[in-house]
């Protein structure tokens, strides 16, 4: 479904990506593990499309569609989902008028009708449901005053509304306490685990993992893969460090 | 026709003003608008054609008289709209107005709002976007009487710029001369959140769709509470797509 190969990225003239390759099938699971500062989030943008992330070498095969030459919109429609580490905050803009428009925008992208407004309804309450987000909360601006967890929890509505064929989801562990924890990941398996998608969990703990069994385990440092392995890598990296483990 | 001289960019109220264009339309007559005391009006002032407009409202409201002006200035040509308000006790003067260009255009918004009398209440929400050449002027004066105690003014004034090429003015200004008044006035010019445009395309938007929503939210603040709000929003965006 993925194919990544050699790929090297700049962030502000700063090479970060340095010849990653790294192969993700339909029905997989993977998992990317990394220090601070290693370029994980870098990875997330580069594929995203974001404005500033610069390819400087290598390639990047979607479904069989160069990924690179896509606009980040085009990307979307292909399939292509990516859970922000930081979700933004869009003042005045409802979730609800948003992500309906988000997602006609990629039905009519793919020739499909768009979405009425009371089958977009249902479908965003069965996700919200499914998150355990009041869906109150879709009514309000694009998560302004919502909590971490509760933008988390807001990406994985937002996937599960889009419903991707492949999610690189950006620290989504992060800023969740236990219970949102089990939720989201229980989420993730709900909208993602199936024959004909694709997850890139990108984390710092083993602790999503625990909920979202990964097929495989990478190790990022220094824009690189140093190290790929089954789940029990991740707990050789929570017990020994990334240092120990990589080196 | 007229022997009144077309004005020079020396007075105020013309400093930015297209001069070349308002000489076509010159003079303008001034349209008197009269509340009488206790009385409620409205009206919405809907820019959207491609000649020059120049317009001049003069505005007076007895005590405890209420105006709600609404202006949408949005024309390919320069669009001016002039508005003197005169406040009497405890009237209530409220102008919620947006304006949209992308070509070379001037649209301008003059305000001079004067709290003659004690316990008025002034409110003005303006919200300008502009790209390519187009350049959107705010010049508002509020002015406070000597005796105007208890007056309530305030000016929100954003804009917001698609394009480096484009401009915008906004000079709210405030003179006061009397004591326990509540005036306030922000004025902000910016540019659209590049991290929101990345976060909404990501989720499929196209540049324009995501551009648009963004500014949709950003002008809405103008409209609230409108008679007319609707067909103002949807006028606005409009005007908004045919900008993107
Ligand atoms: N916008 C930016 N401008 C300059 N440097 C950046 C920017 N974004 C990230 N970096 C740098 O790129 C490197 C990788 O960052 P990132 O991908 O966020 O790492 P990770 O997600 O693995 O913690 C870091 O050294 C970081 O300082
Ligand atoms: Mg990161």
């Amino acid at each position: 479904m993925l194919k990544i190969d050699n790929l090297s990225a700049t962030v502000a003239n700063k090479p970060i990506l340095k010849g990653l390759s790294l192969t993700i099938n339909a029905g997989e699971i993977h998992a990317i593990m990394g220090p601070n500062g290693a370029g994980k989030s870098t990875l997330g943008y580069t594929l995203g499309g974001r404005p500033g992330y610069e390819v400087t070498g290598g390639s990047v095969e979607f479904d069989g569609q160069d990924l690179l030459a896509l606009e980040p919109h085009e990307r979307a429609a292909a399939g292509l989902f990516l859970g922000f580490q930081y979700p933004v905050e869009i003042p005045g803009v409802s979730f609800v008028q948003f992500l309906r428009e988000a997602a006609n925008a990629q039905r009519k992208v793919r020739g499909e009708a768009p979405l009425s407004g009371g089958e977009f309804l249902k479908l965003a309450r069965e996700q919200a449901a499914l998150l355990r987000m009041d869906m109150d909360m879709l009514k309000r601006p694009v998560n302004v005053g919502f909590s971490g967890g509760e933008k988390k929890r807001a990406e994985m509505v937002q996937m599960g509304i889009l419903g991707p064929k492949l999610a690189i989801l950006d620290e989504t562990d992060s800023g969740l306490d236990i219970d949102a924890l089990r939720v989201c990941g229980e989420g993730i398996n709900t909208i993602m685990r199936r024959p004909d998608k694709a997850v890139l969990l990108i984390t710092h703990y083993q602790r999503l993992l625990d909920y979202v069994q990964p097929d495989f385990v990478h190790v990022l440092a220094g824009g690189r893969i140093v190290k790929t392995g089954g789940p029990e890598l991740a707990h050789q990296l929570e017990e020994h460090g990334y240092e120990a483990v990589a080196a | 026709m007229s022997a009144e001289p077309l004005p020079t960019r020396r007075e105020e109220d013309f400093r930015y003003a297209d001069l070349t264009a308002l000489a076509g339309v010159w003079p303008v007559a001034v349209e008197a608008i009269v509340v009488a005391a206790g009385q409620s009006a409205a009206l919405s002032v809907v820019n959207t054609g491609d000649a020059p407009v120049a317009r001049e409202l003069s505005v007076t409201l007895a005590a405890g008289a209420k105006f709600a002006l609404h202006v949408l200035n949005a024309g390919s040509a320069y669009g001016r709209i002039a508005v003197r308000a005169e406040l009497g006790a405890g009237a209530e003067f409220t102008l919620g107005a947006a304006q949209l260009g992308g070509g070379g255009q001037v649209l301008e918004l003059i305000t001079n709002v004067s709290h003659a009398a004690p316990d008025a209440v002034s409110r003005q929400v303006v919200r300008s976007v502009v790209g390519g050449q187009a350049t959107a002027n705010y010049l508002g004066k509020v002015h406070v009487a000597p005796g105007a105690n208890g007056t309530d003014g305030s000016q929100s004034v954003r804009a917001m710029l698609l394009d480096r090429t484009a401009t915008a003015n906004a000079r709210p200004e405030l003179e006061i001369h009397a004591d326990d008044v509540k005036c306030a006035h922000g004025c902000a010019v910016g540019e659209l959140d590049r991290n929101g445009l990345f976060y909404l395309q990501s989720r499929g938007l196209t540049p324009p769709e995501a551009k648009r929503l963004m500014l949709q939210a950003f002008i809405a603040e103008a409209f609230t509470g409108a008679a007319d709000e609707a067909t103002l929003q949807d006028a606005a965006l409009k005007a908004l797509g045919d900008l993107l």
